[in-house]
């Protein structure tokens, strides 16, 4: 199938005045899902989300068309997300895509939290992306698709499957499914609707300062559940989406408090330092897990490339913030 | 002592990595990586051992017991998982840290993660 030609072919559905794609590239793409970016010749910058042809949906992946329905209901409510444009049909060519507005911005964590151009609206950055979260997290479940539901006890018992199947003797590991065990917080009465992968990487950002604070655009939904509030929170705080800017920990560019803070003016429910830190150390310990995880596609002969192989010596790295996480509460 | 992947494994996949076509931007990365690769086999040959030999004397005095590397962290695993060792004992944590100090500089000597272990611990609360 030649995407430059469906999408031509699909252009008068995307905006009345158009009658082709240009610019049609390849982003980036793995296993389940691709990413292009082009340009209607009316000058409409779009986006085009589909599931590669026989790829492989991981098991935690959302539909394509779930994810465009979640933007839909956040977008109206004041979450800054693309704008969606059409959920294809089979008659579109595309198999199982979508196509959204293309926004002006930076993703890459490294120059979000160092690049001068950034300087201004990394402030107010933290605070912002805690309002941001409260109106996703606000979001009314009626009518959305059908998400999972998960908490911490079992998303700890999940990973520590994955860990155990593994074969690998991490004594960190260990210490800190215990650990966290000990502290999980019961199942909400009510979940929310939970974004699931809210970091550097999926956050664009505009270094033009405004009211709205930077961040123009939350991407990447195909994680999203229903769940606990300060998982988003505690997520954004794992040291792995840092940079170098290790005393900033929300994101390489805020404080805690100010994430914190910008969560319960927007109406979120209270979220403690604490909470938000167990989730934080959760998430720690489900980023090292998918480092061996990754690693396993390796050793399974899968994937025999060097770069599957380097991604478990990262591992290491979110053992260290979960035992300075430790050490802080013992 | 580091596994997942094992010096030997990363020794294969290197013998694996082909060159690319100029200009290519996955090739490029790829052989970033492969350099990242060999940078860590040198330095895991140069500290690798000391490290392990210390490790395994804390071991030794943590458990009480004998025997090499494999079969004391087995141990310290199964002592955590059960609860004979709690996650939170400090003479634990302390091990955990000096062998994770080791490790890092053996993976990844630039990540500042290291620093922070070794200065002032983590972010302010």
């Amino acid at each position: 199938m030649d995407v430059s030609a469906a999408l031509s072919a699909l252009a008068p559905r995307l905006s009345a005045a158009a009658t082709a794609a240009l610019n049609v590239r390849r982003l980036s793409g793995g296993a389940s899902q691709e990413t292009w970016t082009f340009d209607l010749d009316d000058g409409t910058p779009l986006i085009l989300r589909r599931r590669p042809p026989g790829g492989a949906m991981s098991a935690a992946a959302l539909p394509l068309s779930t994810e465009a329905a979640l933007q839909a209901a956040v977008g109206p409510r004041g979450a800054p997300v693309p704008e969606v444009v059409r959920v294809c049909e089979p008659a579109d060519g595309l198999g199982e895509a979508y196509v959204m507005r293309r926004l002006s911005g930076e993703t890459l964590g490294k120059r979000i939290v160092r690049d001068e151009a950034f300087a201004a609206v990394r402030p107010g950055l933290a605070r912002r992306c805690g309002e941001v979260l409260a109106t996703i997290h606000a979001t009314p479940l009626d009518g959305l698709p059908p998400l999972n539901v998960s908490d911490a006890a079992s998303e700890l018992a999940r990973y520590e499957t994955v860990y155990r199947q593994s074969g690998a003797r991490r004594p960190v590991f260990e210490a800190a499914f215990r650990w966290l065990e000990e502290r999980a917080p019961p199942p909400l009465q009510r979940p929310v609707l939970v974004h699931g992968d809210f970091r550097n990487g999926n956050l664009m950002i505009s270094p033009a300062p405004s009211p709205k604070g930077g961040l123009v655009g939350v991407l990447d939904w195909e994680l999203a559940h229903l769940g606990d509030p300060a998982e988003d929170l505690g997520w954004i705080c794992v040291n792995s989406w840092r940079f170098g800017e290790w005393r900033r920990p929300v994101g390489g560019f805020g404080d805690y408090q100010d994430l914190l803070d910008g969560h319960a003016a927007a109406g979120g429910e209270p979220v403690s330092l604490d909470r938000l830190l167990f989730w934080q150390a959760l998430g720690s310990l489900k980023w090292g897990v998918m480092c061996l995880m990754m690693y396993a596609s390796f050793a399974s002969g899968a994937d025999r490339s060097i770069e599957r192989a380097m991604i478990g010596r990262r591992a290491s790295e979110t053992e260290i913030d979960l035992v300075l996480l430790m050490e802080q509460a013992a | 002592m580091i596994t997942h992947p094992t010096a030997a494994e990363l020794t294969e996949a290197l013998a694996g990595v082909e060159a690319g076509p100029p200009g290519d931007a996955r090739a490029a990365f790829i052989a970033r990586v492969a350099d990242n690769a060999r940078a860590t086999l040198e330095r895991e040959a140069a500290l690798g051992p000391a490290a392990e030999a210390a490790a395994v004397a804390r071991l030794r005095t943590l458990l009480g017991r004998d025997g090499d590397f494999e079969a004391l962290n087995a141990e310290l695993c199964a002592r955590l998982r059960d609860g004979r060792l709690a996650p939170l004992d400090p003479a634990v944590l302390a091990h955990l840290k000096a062998t994770l100090v080791d490790q890092v500089a053996i993976d990844q000597p630039g990540y500042w993660g290291l620093g922070a272990l070794q200065s002032e611990g983590a972010p302010s609360r």
